[in-house]
């Protein structure tokens, strides 16, 4: 018996569903010597507009599970990434064109970064929150809350095609913000498949939800959303990201400014995608 | 008048009904009126789902859907049919329906606001001098009545919900037909009820409030029975046949609505006489809205398009219809956070 050969169609991930774009549009993914590897989803800003809704619908549950059960998907990610890692390190050596042994590296580092976020999930409020000393017998304290639909341009480059995306959707959806990242525009593959992974631990439909296609022609249109509230242009530095910023202004959208190559892993890309609320108590009236 | 409830009598001649002695000759009984429902030739549910389905692919854009945008606005009654409605909440309506987006003052008006009976005085008064005709720009108000949405009651108590509504200055009443009665075949009955309601619309001076006629065609069971019902209901005198009370799941679907609107066709035809359409529930989106108004356009006509003749009975249709509005004017997606909740 001979076997066929059967190749994988990779479409969007819209409120944990796989759909095609609506504008029935694709394009060629290759490798970097222009080898065809497989046809990638061009979405449209329609779909962008799906997305956003999928990730409005999904955010009040998102934010309301308790931080504990959010560290725990995101730590259910990682175990489930770390069984499919032959699949990403296949996807990226292909994508990017290098070796096994980078590859590996690049696929390792997302799972530990996704270890590393989960484990924030019920910790950076205690570390970014504070008590505020007040002149009156209150407590003062200021709490950051998930700031709610996060539109990510995700990094663009080599090295960047899982372990970028990462970087920029773990620490946005650990406080309990939704997301609508665009994919890398060149290596959209292993973006697809890690939506696989996330559509089987756990993470509710519409929390995340991925784009692959042109950011240049998706990103104005997340950029003036005004039912976006912040927008993570790290992998925007090739695009008119002034004229971005300009546009999410018009809706007061907290903005992330490009960050050239793989954004590490920190607490302030959490912090940056927070509201602080401030709550005034008496204290014992004794 | 004999309508009892045990069984059929074929002999019992029905209450006249300007419309249907005119169709059915002057001896108008319970056994004409069934040979005529019956009579109709059945429908061709493959064929109407396709011909909805076709007219639902049609793409509105630019222009043609700002101009179909505020058409929809003018053609809402704006509903509330809670059993938690109070008279704030009826206020807070009429300022919706008033001035649907503060951000952009040239928003047009809707049709009606559609409330309970017992709530009609607080819409009248919260509308002041806004209460009116919506073919002159102002905002009528509509109220369900006959025991909404079960239509479970005795005729009395359902004329008695009529007249009290017509009097506290509903201009508009929303009726619901007895489909035990029509189920059963009882389709007398159901005419018989329909005249007095149509009757209890009677105002002091004589005129008439428009009487809307609710099939609910998700009890309904079968295309076959809301042809007879929106037969039946034209023939007793409805102003306008509507497809569902909201309540019950399928409410209004594109294909029932089609049906609906190519009886009003062949009415027209028949007799030069103009009956109203309004599709109610579950119509959410600017997207499905304006499908109906192509599939009013291309069966019954453009000039079917205005407040007088066809309603969506709705109440979240119009924050997307306004959201849709926003994207046009502005250039960009707008969201939840710009319109009111409701």
């Amino acid at each position: 018996m001979t076997h066929l050969t059967i190749p994988k169609t990779y479409k969007l991930y819209i409120g944990g569903k796989f759909p095609r774009t609506e504008s029935g549009r694709s394009y060629e993914v290759t490798t970097p010597k222009g080898k065809f590897l497989a046809n990638a989803a061009l979405a449209s800003r329609k779909d962008g507009r799906d997305a956003v809704v999928a990730a409005r619908a999904a955010q009040p549950g998102w934010a309301g599970a308790t931080a504990y059960n959010r560290g725990q998907v995101l730590y259910r990610i990682a175990e489930v990434l770390e069984g499919r890692r032959e699949q990403f390190v296949a996807e990226i050596s292909a994508s990017e064109g290098v070796s096994k042994s980078v590859a590996t590296a690049q696929v390792e580092a997302a799972i530990d970064s996704w270890v590393w976020f989960a484990g924030w999930a019920d910790k950076y409020v205690q570390v970014a929150g504070t008590g505020n000393p007040v002149a009156g017998p209150y407590f003062n304290l200021s709490v950051p809350e998930p700031t709610g639909v996060v539109a990510i341009v995700a990094p663009q480059g080599k090295g960047a095609s899982l372990l970028g995306l990462v970087n920029v959707v773990a620490p946005a959806i650990v406080s309990g913000n939704t997301v609508v990242v665009i994919a890398s525009q060149q290596h959209p593959l292993s973006s697809i498949s890690l939506a696989e992974v996330f559509a089987t631990s756990d993470l509710p439909g519409g929390v995340v939800n991925v784009l692959t296609g042109s950011p240049a022609e998706i990103a104005p249109w997340l950029a003036s959303h005004a039912d976006v509230n912040a927008l993570d242009l790290a992998g925007a530095d090739a695009l008119d990201w002034v004229e971005l910023e300009i546009a999410a202004a018009d809706t007061l959208k907290r903005v992330l400014h490009p960050e050239p190559g793989v954004p590490p892993r920190t607490l302030d890309r959490i912090v940056a995608l927070t509201e602080t609320k401030t709550v005034w108590h008496t204290k014992s009236l004794i | 008048m004999n309508a009892t409830n045990s069984g059929v009598t074929t002999r019992t001649a029905l209450a006249p009904a300007e419309r249907a002695t005119r169709l059915l000759g002057a001896e108008l009984t319970e056994k004409s009126l069934r040979l005529h429902l019956e009579g109709l030739p059945g429908v061709d549910a493959v064929g109407l789902e396709q011909r909805a389905a076709a007219l639902g692919t049609r793409s509105i854009k630019t222009t043609s859907k700002a101009w179909a945008l505020d058409r929809i606005i003018e053609l809402i009654d704006l509903t509330t049919l809670e059993g938690a409605d109070t008279p704030g909440k009826v206020r807070s309506l009429v300022a919706k329906a008033v001035t649907p987006d503060p951000s952009s003052p040239d928003t047009p008006r809707v049709a009606a606001v559609c409330v309970y009976g017992d709530m009609v005085p607080d819409a009248v008064a919260a509308l002041g001098a806004l209460h009116g005709d919506p073919d002159d720009g102002l905002i009528s108000v509509a109220a369900v009545a006959t025991a909404f949405p079960s239509g479970r009651a005795s005729l009395a108590v359902k004329l008695a919900d009529t007249r009290d509504a017509v009097a506290a200055g509903a201009d508009e009443i929303d009726m619901v037909i007895d489909r035990g009665a029509f189920l059963a075949g009882r389709y007398g009955e159901v005419f018989e009820q329909i005249v007095a309601v149509k009757e209890a619309c009677r105002r002091e001076d004589g005129s008439f409030a428009s009487l809307k006629v609710i099939l609910e065609t998700g009890e309904l069971n079968s295309y076959d029975n809301v042809r007879r019902a929106s037969w039946l209901a034209i023939l007793a005198g409805g102003d306008f046949i509507k497809t569902s009370t909201g309540k019950v799941s399928p409410a209004a679907t594109l294909p029932v609505t089609l049906l609906m609107l190519e009886v009003v066709r062949d009415w027209y035809r028949l007799t030069g006489e103009k009956i109203g359409v309004k599709p109610a529930g579950g119509i959410r989106t600017s997207k499905d809205a304006i499908k109906y108004l192509v599939t009013v356009a291309e069966t019954v006509g453009e000039e079917w398009l205005q407040p007088h003749l066809f309603r969506f009975g709705a109440s979240s249709l119009l924050n997307d219809v306004l959201l849709q509005r926003q994207k046009l004017q502005t250039g960009h997606y707008s969201g939840p956070d710009y319109v009111t909740i409701d």
